[in-house]
């Protein structure tokens, strides 16, 4: 699997997961995240990296936020977009997807942004692509999401610095079914996370997740001290599916409020992938509140897309070279 | 016109014959000589044909994957001289038409016996039971559930009951339909972090406990098909030091794979029941070597390019197994796993008593050949395999007889367990056969 991602000389060719990539790997991705950023503030926004490329974001499953920033990343970067919005009914068959793919490859589109609702669908779309073909995993099922968790530690090394190893992380919610959550704490335990705590019901976290974390079903208990609370969003169905009794009593056992943030450390932040269950996972007064850094994720979102765009089509300015 | 193979090992578990031979083939087959042979080692084996319990022909129903003449050439071209055919074609084996249609097909294709297994409720739901008696009189060896387990265990007491009535066998695969749904892998590490919705092991204990309760309550003669984890083993173990007159088997690929290979998202891995922990497969393997373990069968699944060309969850499960199924057993062999006369056992002599199946096929085997999976070479049309690549021993030199088994008609004969079964004469190969 992690072979997939790279070339013959180790380059990342994919990103499909955070599995696989090395902490050099990692930190160096952040690091170019942090070029595009500064250069984003800028008067002149447009970078021309990507000039004459056509990047085409596939999206299986409704997605307004993430596509929309991998849209203005791409041309931020001076690429071609294209946006396929298949939606999830059409395509239930691989037939299908494998058709969409030859299609648009044979529109000479460099990289394919994908989104799917099936695990492992990003992987699948790069094993059949063309081997000049780039291929980002913007979430697949409940498996990876590798774009969202560079931004979180990006995020979270912009608030509490490099050092990883000193932070008590938290992260709250439907592990089960969260792909960011999968990413996240893959990413966090490559850069070294001082302590990393998994909080929710136990019909929403794996007990294999044992072998990345600490698990708490105590609310407060699992955020003592905490550094850095990442909170998840809570999907309507998992009631459906008897998960959970209903979102009243998840708010009032697993939802954020600012009495039970008390027990953080002072300087704590809360994180959101978003988009966000005001009332349900997160109270409002904690996502408007000063520990807050859920605006700030959307921004970094934008800059590490970029830099993962640029990366994988070769396209990233050298070390140290601010364009 | 006989001719004379020097320097055969003739191996019989059956009648604990293991020894190097002459052996004389005429029209009727093989026939060793009961004196041992000066010409030779024994490179050669001379060993009774497979049996398996459980292969798809996809036909009637899916014919694009595969049809019950590719399949029953392919099972004999692999050695496999019969095999059950679960009911799940479409339409399901629930009706004499259709007993009927797969019988006169696999009589015009040749090749292996095809031996229909009737569903065991109709339209393999929970309203109505099917007609076992027609079903069986049409052909059916006997009656059996698949894929997922009846909900409704009243429904499955009373199919039970009906068929002890009969005296029919009656296969269940153990999955509670609910704790397997929607889901493609084994509910641990690697689901976890691949993110796959898993099926937990309580999925097939809690079906097979309540099966075992079920089948010692009826009374009715049972096989639990396809166990996938230790705790199974065990509990199959509890009930037969209790005395229960049960069989059961494993499925071939669960013996040499894990849900590791499910890393990579390798469709081809993707099966049902799940590949579970390498502590399960390790368990497997020990409940066949010492016998808690009945059978292997390949559980040949066959499916066409497209069934498998998905991200993972949206694939069908299955492997196609016919063409490793004798290359496999005999790794367990090469491996020390099993030893020679246990694979036999399990991959051709208990099979047959378990179907009440009269075996007549040998085969010559050079079992130190060493080839690679190559898909495309299979003789199956299905050519899902996560083998390929693979090195593989075993080569067939000769199938007896050779055209394939000859059709006879379908009578249960004594059931497992029984005690004369096993003095069932051999066609082609009576003991003392070249004496008389």
């Amino acid at each position: 699997m992690a072979s997939l991602q790279f070339d013959a000389q180790g380059r990342l060719k994919h990103l499909l997961d955070i599995d696989g990539l090395s902490r050099a790997q990692l930190i160096e991705l952040l690091d170019l995240a942090e070029v595009m950023h500064l250069r984003a503030l800028r008067p002149n926004r447009k970078l021309p990296l990507l000039r004459g490329r056509t990047v085409c974001n596939l999206f299986f499953e409704p997605s307004t936020r993430t596509r929309t920033t991998f849209e203005l990343a791409a041309s931020r970067l001076s690429a071609d977009v294209v946006n396929l919005d298949v939606g999830r009914s059409s395509t239930t068959k691989g037939e299908s997807l494998l058709d969409t793919l030859a299609t648009l490859e044979a529109m000479h589109c460099d990289l394919f942004v994908v989104r799917h609702f099936a695990s492992g669908a990003a992987h699948f779309v790069a094993q059949h692509a063309r081997p000049e073909v780039r291929v980002l995993n913007a979430g697949d099922g409940r498996h990876a999401h590798p774009t969202q968790a560079l931004l979180d530690m990006y995020t979270i090394r912009r608030c509490k610095g490099t050092d990883f190893g000193a932070l008590v992380v938290a992260i709250v919610g439907d592990l089960l079914h969260s792909r960011v959550a999968r990413s996240d704490l893959l990413a966090l335990r490559l850069l070294g996370v001082g302590e990393l705590r998994l909080i929710g019901p136990k019909t929403l976290i794996p007990p294999s997740f044992e072998d990345y974390a600490r698990i708490h079903t105590d609310l407060v208990q699992g955020l003592a001290d905490a550094d850095v609370v990442i909170a998840l969003r809570l999907q309507r169905e998992r009631m459906r599916g008897s998960f959970l009794p209903s979102e009243r009593e998840y708010f009032r056992h697993f939802g954020l409020t600012e009495a039970r943030l008390a027990r953080a450390k002072p300087d704590c932040i809360v994180m959101h992938p978003g988009p966000m269950n005001r009332g349900v996972e997160i109270d409002s007064a904690v996502a408007d509140g000063p520990r807050s850094v859920i605006v700030d994720q959307v921004r970094h979102g934008l800059a590490v897309r970029m830099a993962v765009m640029a990366a994988v089509l070769g396209a990233a300015p050298a070390q140290g070279e601010v364009p | 016109m006989s001719r004379t193979l020097g320097g055969v090992r003739w191996i019989d578990p059956e009648r604990g014959i293991d020894q190097v031979v002459d052996v004389e083939v005429d029209h009727d087959g093989p026939r060793p000589r009961n004196t041992p042979s000066t010409d030779g080692g024994g490179e050669r084996w001379l060993i009774p044909a497979l049996i398996d319990l459980a292969a798809r022909t996809r036909e009637p129903g899916a014919t694009h994957k595969a049809d019950i003449a590719s399949e029953a050439r392919a099972a004999w071209a692999n050695g496999i001289e019969a095999f059950a055919l679960p009911p799940d074609t479409e339409p399901g084996i629930e009706s004499t038409a259709v007993v009927e249609l797969i019988l006169e097909r696999a009589a015009r294709a040749g090749g292996a016996r095809v031996l229909p297994i009737a569903a065991l409720t109709a339209g393999r739901g929970e309203a109505a039971l099917s007609e076992m008696a027609a079903l069986t009189q049409a052909g059916c060896i006997a009656v059996g559930q698949f894929g997922r387990s009846l909900g409704n265990s009243a429904v499955l007491r009373r199919a039970l009951q009906y068929a002890a009535t009969l005296d029919l066998t009656v296969i269940l695969q153990p999955l509670d339909p609910w704790l397997a749904e929607d889901a493609c892998a084994h509910d641990g590490r690697i689901a976890a972090r691949l993110g796959l919705p898993g099926i937990p092991e309580s999925a097939e204990t809690l079906a097979l406990a309540r099966d075992l309760m079920l089948i010692e309550e009826t009374g009715v003669r049972a096989h639990i098909a396809r166990l996938s984890c230790a705790r199974s083993v065990d509990m199959i173990a509890a009930a037969k030091a209790r005395g229960l007159p049960i069989t059961c088997d494993v499925a071939m690929h669960q013996l040499f794979l894990s849900e590791h290979d499910l890393i990579g998202f390798d469709p081809n891995a993707h099966v049902l029941p799940p590949l579970r922990r390498p502590e399960d497969r390790e368990a497997l393997r020990a409940g066949v070597r010492y016998g808690v373990i009945d059978a292997i069968c390949s559980d040949h699944s066959p499916h066409d390019r497209d069934a498998k060309l998905a991200p993972f969850p949206l694939t069908e499960a299955g492997i196609s197994g016919l063409d490793t199924f004798l290359g496999l057993g005999l790794t367990l062999v090469h491996d020390g796993v099993l030893d020679l006369a246990r694979w036999l056992e399990c991959c051709a002599l208990t099979p047959a008593r378990i179907l009440g199946y009269r075996r007549q096929g040998w085969l010559l085997l050079d079992p130190h050949a060493d080839w690679a999976v190559v898909p495309e070479r299979f003789h199956s049309r299905g050519r899902n395999t996560p083998f390929a690549g693979w090195r593989l021993p075993g080569a067939i030199l000769e199938r007896f007889p050779a055209a394939g088994p000859a059709p006879r008609p379908l009578h249960r004969s004594p059931p497992a367990g029984d005690a004369e079964d096993g003095r069932r004469p051999a066609p082609g190969a009576t003991p003392g056969a070249g004496a008389q």
